[in-house]
């Protein structure tokens, strides 16, 4: 009997599945060795189906998207349980990502944006209630945490695999392990391992030219002109967040001239990205004079967007105070 | 008596090796007095200051962070300090879009013969942290930890 494998999407958008069919006729290779025994997005699941699977009896399951409410709670248990290996894929599930900025404001003010701005219709003002009383019985629908929240810290994790999405190359060369693993040609990494990615930071990767640096502006691309093609983007301005960001992308965003804006999550030995990235930009700022200084940083209008745009609710401090 | 008068804030404050631990050695020589609610940690250098630091103070419960230093223009390593200065501006920026006050991040230079001055930093800086009231992160979140085990890493692709 081959062993199974399930993929799990909690709060995030879908990519990470794209990003393992874009694996191309890999994908081939998982239907050869493993029985897809649980992946909502691909095929028709159920909850109960889970249940009733005995505990550890599913060999992988790659679980991407952050814990937003109870239910992704719920289930990030349930797969725990019922997994031999579960892998924090993607970046939603290792330290949050785009839904956990979220957690720069309070819960009631999200469900305020999405049921009572301007730009939604809703007269009546109705707002979703998370039991509802039918002739069958009461109906449940999943409730909001306080905060998002990131796989590990619901439940212990194997293996952490970042990326938003993880790169398919990356995603080819982990199945392969674990192919291999079960074939006993090959032994898993440590637990606790990131897997997936290079062992240094993104600037490591990137083929531009890099002298010293020293910054009198910070600007954005598309107020540039033309941006040296050759030459390192940190040092023309742009804030490159690839100094603090660990390599395995193969530099794509600035090799197509574009920042890298922090999706493989902390580098090797970085314990706060955001606090990682405030040493980095602030020691190329080319000034000892207060006052320049700060003119020097207006250029970062949104600093705690900068730094944490991924990173947030996998933070130290886990997000803004009215949220955490 | 409400909680805030009972409120003996925690303030963090690392000092340089090279002048404000030597002041703060000097004010205790000197026997000049300053609040007990800060908890001095000496480093090298005021430009070793990593704003993770300063991040795990606040996230494990600090109400306050002090970070001290050599004056401009008299650091034992050149220029470092003037590093220190550029953190703390950038850092309290992100501060305060995090929803913590500036007053709670605070950048004083002292040299080793600055006893007086230090203290007098360090009286002012708790009694403004006092005004605030607690910050109370670790209260409000979940346990801060270490998520991922540095020396445990494994490059699966080269």
């Amino acid at each position: 009997m081959k062993p199974k494998f399930a993929m799990y999407w909690a709060s995030s958008c879908g990519g990470c599945e794209i990003a393992v069919l874009n694996t191309h006729e890999k994908i081939l290779d998982v239907d050869a060795n493993f029985d897809v025994a649980f992946w909502p997005v691909a095929m028709d699941a159920k909850y109960k189906d889970v249940e009733a699977m005995e505990d550890k009896s599913i060999l992988l399951t790659l679980f991407n998207g952050g814990i937003r409410n109870d239910e992704n709670e719920e289930i990030a248990n349930l797969l725990r349980q019922k997994s031999q290996i579960l892998v924090a894929f993607g970046s939603c599930a290792t330290e949050g990502c785009i839904p956990g900025m979220a957690n720069f404001s309070p819960s009631h003010e999200i469900v305020e944006t999405a049921f009572h701005t301007l730009s939604t219709e809703n007269p009546n003002s109705i707002y979703p209630q998370t039991s509802y009383k039918m002739p069958e019985g009461t109906i449940y629908i999943p409730t909001i945490n306080s905060r998002v929240k990131t796989l590990v810290d619901v439940v212990p994790v194997d293996y952490f695999m970042p990326g938003c999405p993880p790169e398919s190359h990356q995603i080819s060369a982990v199945l392969d392990l674990v192919i291999a693993v079960v074939k006993g040609e090959a032994e898993l990494p440590p637990k606790g391992a990131v897997i997936g990615v290079g062992n240094s930071t993104v600037c490591d990767e990137c083929d531009r030219e890099r002298d010293v640096k020293k910054i009198r502006e910070f600007t954005r691309a598309h107020l540039v002109g033309a941006l040296d093609p050759n030459l390192c983007l940190l040092e023309q301005g742009i804030p490159c967040n690839g100094s603090a960001t660990r390599s395995g992308c193969d530099a794509r965003c600035p090799t197509a001239g574009a920042q890298c804006i922090g999706c493989y999550g902390p580098a090797p030995g970085v314990i706060d990205y955001g606090a990682r990235l405030i040493s980095s930009f602030a020691s190329v700022v080319d000034s000892n004079d207060p006052d320049e200084i700060e003119r020097i940083l207006d250029g970062i209008p949104d600093p705690a967007g900068q730094f944490y745009r991924f990173s947030l609710a996998g933070s130290l401090l886990k997000g803004a105070r009215e949220a955490v | 008596m409400t909680e805030k008068s009972n409120f003996e804030p925690t303030i963090i404050g690392f000092t340089c090796n090279w002048c404000s631990y030597r002041a703060a050695d000097l004010a205790g020589i000197a026997r000049i007095q300053y609040p007990a609610n800060i908890r001095l940690v000496r480093l090298m250098c005021s430009g070793r200051l990593d704003p993770t630091f300063v991040l795990k103070a606040f996230a494990e419960g600090a109400d306050g962070v002090m970070i001290t230093g050599c004056h401009p223009g008299e650091c034992h390593y050149l220029e470092q300090n003037y590093k220190a200065l550029r953190r703390y501006l950038l850092l309290r920026r992100t501060l305060v879009a995090m929803g913590i006050e500036a007053e709670r991040l605070h950048l004083a230079w002292a040299s080793a013969a600055e006893g007086i001055q230090l203290a007098r930093e360090i009286t002012e800086m708790v009694e403004r942290v006092r005004v605030l009231g607690p910050l109370n992160w670790h209260l409000n979140g979940d346990q801060v930890q270490i998520t991922h085990d540095a020396t445990a890493e494994l490059e699966v692709v080269a």
